[in-house]
């Protein structure tokens, strides 16, 4: 019985927040827009690395190359949270109150607008591939259905840690009012580290080990080498995956349960 | 047994204090300093099931924390609590079934959606069916004459329409207890009104406890036939408002339609002059002289009409306030 109203609470959750999302898809066009990074990445390196069919300097060959950060972009788009925000402005604007007297906890509901915002992305990220591929037509590719399907399992993986990590800073903002400043500490080093500006093989190999401890090669890199076919450079990946996820899911229940006694109702 | 028992509730928070200008603001950035603020003060009270009960107070009294209290949002600094049997900071599921608290600055509609999307989400999360939910919006939006507007996105919504809708979707799971803080705020005279008869038909047909904040006294008067005072913190006065405006006024006041106007000096032998206009006058006579000075202004003056009522409730805990007279 719980499991089916469990269901209900989701279907209703997402279709309410794609609804939502809907009303905002000019906004969600222009983000998808704005997340072209790899692109202008693929065109740096490519002329770094002009070597032709053959791997260069980077290992890799200027299809691979580009098959990588195609599916980086694709990875970085379905990957993205921004659950610090949206909860922040929530808090600090006593719209929180609302959700935290209702029987369902609060990150449900930001978790739901994410994957309604992920559908909502969903159009605009299949042109801006269809472009791509009409630029260069022969970086065009189909993964298998078996790579097709553990890409899936790598890019939900890695949301699931993008969203516990950035939740767990949101519930900082119980203790400080502008948790969205920790997370802008976060946000070098995912760009350098999780593989968005540089396939990770470019970096020495201590730079390259000292990353693969942080939960960043996982939120980008693994998912991306796994979509474009190219060779798989991890070991352990997917349980380094499930490690973090069984790392931060305990953390963000922690903090919630210290934090949410901080509450003040503020604004409301 | 009571619904609601609080004893020693009290809520302490801390605030930062800055001092205006650069330099305060750079003191503030290396030498932050903050002090306790006592919202609310060993506040003491019950209150039975289908009470009808105001919380009255100026800003800043402790009402609106209080009722953060009382639902579970703020955890308390000291003192017990007990909520429909719960203790409300749990916040746990069966508690929350049975309470809403409604805020008249804070939405919980979803903005840019039609009401009926917000009340599907709500009708899901507290596990009410389809064909239960929709039973219930219809009931409720009846009470409270909504209608088309259900189907228009809430940024469309009047005010008041807002308002009800708001609401409507506090209330779909049929809480038997209801957390109000300032419903009316910012209505019209005409919405105010509906949603007064609303919350008295809701509190009848359910036999719902309402605990209600507002500026609007005429909320108060027209639903919560008992008042809780609370000033800074502390609980004032508990009881009947009549009783209230007894203890606040010794006096009552007595409205005269004279067949000739007279200057103030001629009245003054009946009573405290409140105000004179033309042939119209308003005096204070005190409560045990009152029978006594309507005889005698009825024998000694020609006097066409004559209304005795009490001095305004607003007026009264205006004054109360103004004067410092609660300490």
């Amino acid at each position: 019985m719980k499991g089916i109203q469990a269901i209900r609470i989701a279907r209703v959750l997402l279709s309410s927040q794609y609804a939502y999302m809907l009303e905002y898809r000019a906004e969600i066009a222009l983000w998808a827009l704005s997340g072209v990074v790899p692109f202008i990445m693929l065109a740096l390196w490519s002329q770094v690395d002009a070597s032709g069919g053959s791997p260069g300097t980077l290992g890799l060959s200027r299809l691979q190359l580009g098959r990588y950060f195609l599916s980086a972009f694709i990875v970085r788009q379905f990957t993205i949270a921004w659950v610090v925000w949206a909860f922040e402005e929530d808090a600090l604007q006593g719209r929180l109150s609302h959700a935290l007297l209702q029987p369902l906890h609060p990150l449900w509901r930001y978790l739901s607008a994410h994957l309604a915002e992920q559908a909502t992305r969903l159009p605009f990220v299949a042109v801006l591939v269809g472009l791509f591929f009409l630029l260069q037509p022969d970086t065009v590719w189909l993964p298998s259905l078996a790579q097709a399907l553990t890409a899936l399992l790598a890019i939900w993986m890695a949301f699931a840690i993008n969203f516990l990590l950035q939740s767990a800073i949101a519930i900082l903002c119980f203790w400080s009012e502008r948790a969205s400043a920790l997370e802008r500490l976060l946000y070098i080093p995912y760009l350098f580290l999780s593989g968005l500006m540089a396939p990770l093989e470019v970096f020495p190999p201590a730079v390259r080990a000292f990353a693969l401890w942080t939960p960043f090669p996982y939120m980008i890199a693994f998912p991306a080498q796994l979509l474009s076919g190219n060779p798989l450079t991890f070991s352990g990946a997917f349980a380094a995956m499930a490690g973090w996820i069984a790392l931060l899911l305990p953390l963000v229940g922690l903090l919630w349960r210290a934090g949410v006694r901080r509450y003040s109702a503020m604004g409301a | 047994m009571p619904i609601v028992c609080a004893e020693r509730l009290s809520k302490t928070y801390r605030v930062a204090q800055k001092q205006p200008g650069l330099g305060g603001t750079l003191r503030h950035f290396f030498w932050r300093r903050s002090r306790a603020v006592e919202a609310v003060r060993e506040l003491s009270f019950s209150i039975e099931p289908g009470e009808m009960v105001g919380f009255l107070g100026a800003n800043g009294a402790g009402k609106t924390t209080t009722l953060k209290m009382l639902s579970g949002l703020v955890h308390p600094s000291g003192g017990s609590l007990q909520v429909a049997g719960h203790r409300p900071q749990r916040r746990q599921a069966p508690f929350l079934q049975k309470i809403t608290l409604v805020m008249g600055q804070k939405q919980q509609l979803i903005w840019d959606l039609p009401p009926l999307d917000s009340f599907r989400v709500n009708a899901a999360v507290y596990g009410l069916d389809d064909s239960e939910a929709k039973r219930r919006i219809n009931e409720l939006a009846e009470m409270l004459e909504l209608g088309e507007e259900l189907t228009r996105p809430v940024r469309k919504l009047s005010l008041g329409e807002r308002m009800k809708a708001e609401l409507l979707a506090a209330l779909l799971h049929r809480p038997s207890l209801l957390f109000l803080d300032e419903p009316t705020l910012g209505l019209d005279v005409n919405a105010q009104a509906r949603v007064r008869t609303f919350l008295a038909d809701y509190n009848r047909r359910y036999g719902a406890t309402v605990l209600l904040t507002s500026h609007y006294m005429a909320d108060i008067t027209a639903l919560c036939p008992r008042v809780l005072l609370i000033h800074q913190g502390s609980l004032f006065y508990d009881g009947s408002l009549e009783a209230l405006t007894q203890r606040l006024s010794p006096c009552r006041m007595v409205r005269l339609e004279l067949k000739t106007p007279l200057p103030a000096p001629a009245l003054a032998a009946y009573g405290q002059v409140e105000a004179i206009n033309g042939r119209e006058v308003r005096l204070l006579i005190e409560r045990n002289q009152l029978t006594g000075t309507v005889a005698r202004l009825l024998g000694d003056l020609e006097v066409l009409d004559l209304e005795v009522a009490d001095p305004p409730i607003e007026d009264l805990i205006g004054q109360l306030f103004q004067k410092g007279v609660v300490s």
